[in-house]
């Protein structure tokens, strides 16, 4: 499939992400351990899609290749019909930064920063007017929940608050996909629940929607889900 | 897709947030450049100042000194001297700059011995063989001469060639003139001369504190005395130099080559190597806790940088490149600096002020030093950051996220 011609925002009916045959190999010492092995796995715009996996199973690294943030070994990787597996350092970051949100099981927040610095963060590099990245941070903080908890540095929030800043902060540049990386993992279940209610609630504006976690009963919340096992998607389900 | 971008307002405020994050750290850190560009500000200020003052304390004699003789070299290897003309006192006065000027010169009295009474004392030295120096009037004020009693000769003294001499302190103290108000003699050979003053000290020509001095008129009459040899000319500050050159030429407009003329170094040249005396070996100090102060913004930003692993992950996830990472940890660094250098420089100009009027100096400083220090300060903190900066935008995105916050 030649893909350098491929328009950068092709209208349609393109899946928001196109997998084919993707592999990722690492060099252990001498050995080389395949982290990934021909991975296929398509997600159309606007699907909220889970890969359930124990750990070790290569979800991690199936993430990070699906985030732009690792390069595959082999295949090929259409993001909105774009190749990128082959792309450059400097073209890699542009569409992590415009077209990925990203929610993480550990937050990542700056703790120094208040909340609304936090959100705003992930439109700093993207050429939004600093007014204007103020007011979108705000009302995504109002989408979330948490628009009284602004001026907050994340220190004084609780673990769902901070995950829902987090959310905030992903969803606020208006990104293709959010990638959420065991977005529970560190909640007690009753938070845990408010925010898959969340993702729900984002499913439902139309934001297409990545989970990746070790707990199917999260998992079973998506639209469907995809088993990974020893660096293969072994099965495809109907939620 | 258009690339990420990273304005320098954001850059700036991003780092400034960074730094303003861990104020005790970020004052800590800039401790060390506040301490170097201190030490350097200081250390070239006090010099500045000191060299300044030394020079001021030498000009008061030394500067507006200027000599003009007519003997050539030590053992009279060049031609035979040139007499001075006679007006020779009037012809430099006349010199716009000149404050006094008076001529002098030893006069041959063939070997006469020099005493006060005719005594035979077999114990006792009572005649001494002593310089005899014949002066023009305006000598006194020219080699800034005291008086301990008594007055120095005048013009009239000198035309009418009367018999009297000045003596020098020590030449009073050998020959037991202690006081001039019953107007004592001294006889040089058969001769009498009335002492009409004591020197009690000279500023120049320290040989005339051990001479007989008499007006040169009187020289003429009694002894061959055609000429002095030596013209001292006391000078306006900053004048020596032209004095130096006009001197001779109004001496002896014909051959004014044929003078030698003693002027005093020219003030810079002076300044400058007072002033490398005592720079080189601070500067090296001040070099070395400069040195020291990179060290520990280079060590607290490589620090920094392993702390905020986790924020570089997020913000290369969010869009940030390799040279937008690099730029942030580069700035704070610099600014570090910069703010060490400006806080540096304002101690150190304080306490070369504070020194300086504590000894009542005036103090000096060279105007690139306010300028400079701060910018010294910041080209240590950006030397200093390079290597973190470098550090941390060559950390991959998905290693340093994975490392947490």
């Amino acid at each position: 499939m030649t893909t350098e011609q491929q328009l950068d925002w092709p209208s349609g009916d393109v899946p928001v992400l196109s997998l084919d045959g993707i592999g990722r190999t690492y060099m252990s010492g001498e050995v080389e351990v395949a982290a990934l092995a021909d991975v296929h796995l398509q997600v159309r715009r606007g699907e909220y899609v889970s890969i359930v996996g124990p750990s070790g199973s290569g979800k991690s690294t199936l993430l990070n290749i699906l985030g732009l943030l690792d390069r595959p070994t082999a295949g090929s990787y259409l993001f909105e019909g774009r190749e990128v597996a082959s792309l450059n350092e400097t073209d890699r970051t542009a569409v992590r930064g415009r077209r990925i949100g990203f929610v993480f099981q550990a937050f990542h927040l700056l703790s120094h920063r208040t909340v609304v610095e936090n959100v705003t963060m992930s439109m700093l590099y993207t050429g939004v007017s600093p007014k204007e990245r103020v007011e979108r941070a705000r009302s995504a903080l109002r989408s979330v929940g948490l628009d009284h908890r602004a001026d907050f540095t994340p220190t004084r929030l609780s673990g769902g608050e901070r995950q829902r800043v987090a959310i905030a902060r992903a969803v606020v540049a208006e990104p293709a996909v959010l990638l959420a990386d065991e977005p529970t993992g560190n909640l007690d279940s009753r938070t845990s629940e408010a925010i898959l209610g969340l993702f729900d609630q984002l499913r439902a504006g139309g934001l297409t929607i990545v989970m990746i976690t070790h707990d199917s009963s999260v998992a079973q919340r998506a639209d469907r889900s995809v088993r990974i096992r020893d660096g293969r998607l072994t099965q495809v389900e109907a939620a | 897709m258009m690339h990420t971008s990273f304005s320098w307002r954001d850059l700036i405020s991003e780092a400034v947030a960074g730094l303003a994050s861990r104020p005790a750290r970020t004052l800590l850190t800039v401790l060390g450049t506040v301490l170097g560009v201190a030490a350097l500000v200081a250390t070239v200020g006090i010099a500045q100042t000191a060299g300044n003052r030394i020079v001021g304390t030498f000009s008061e004699l030394e500067a507006t000194s200027v000599v003009v003789s007519n003997n050539r070299g030590y053992y009279g290897s060049g031609p035979a001297p040139v007499a001075f003309p006679q007006d020779a006192e009037s012809r430099i006065a006349r010199l716009n700059g000149v404050e006094a000027v008076g001529v002098m010169g030893p006069v041959n009295v063939n070997g006469a011995l020099v005493s006060t009474v005719t005594l035979d004392d077999p114990t006792g030295l009572n005649e001494f063989q002593m310089d005899v120096v014949a002066a023009s009037p305006g000598l006194f004020d020219a080699v800034k001469g005291q008086m301990r009693m008594g007055r120095w000769f005048d013009a009239g003294h000198d035309a009418r060639a009367d018999n009297v001499v000045v003596l020098g302190p020590g030449a009073a103290q050998k020959l037991g003139v202690f006081r001039v108000d019953q107007q004592p003699v001294v006889f040089i050979g058969d001769a009498p001369y009335v002492v009409m003053g004591v020197l009690r000290d000279v500023a120049r020509q320290a040989d005339l504190l051990n001479a007989i001095i008499m007006p040169e008129g009187t020289a003429r009459a009694d002894y061959d005395y055609v000429s002095g040899t030596t013209v001292q000319i006391d000078v306006a500050l900053g004048a020596s130099q032209l004095i130096g050159k006009q001197a001779p030429i109004a001496l002896n407009p014909d051959d004014p080559g044929t003078y030698r003329v003693r002027v005093p170094p020219a003030p810079d040249a002076l300044r400058n190597s007072v002033e490398g005396d005592v720079n080189s070996l601070f500067l090296i100090l001040g070099g070395v806790s400069l040195l020291v102060g990179a060290i520990g913004i280079a060590n607290v930003t490589l620090v920094s940088v392993l702390e905020r692993v986790g924020e570089i992950g997020l913000r290369r996830a969010v869009g940030a490149r390799r040279r937008h990472i690099a730029s942030q940890f580069l700035l704070e660094s610099t600014a570090m600096g910069l703010v060490g250098g400006v806080i540096g420089a304002t101690v150190g100009i304080l306490v070369v002020v504070g020194l300086a009027a504590s000894r009542q100096w005036t103090p000096v400083l060279s105007m690139w030093i306010p300028v400079g220090a701060p910018l010294l300060g910041g080209m240590t903190g950006l030397i200093a950051g390079i290597y973190p900066s470098l550090r941390a935008s060559a950390l991959e995105p998905v290693d340093a996220l994975r490392s947490g916050t």
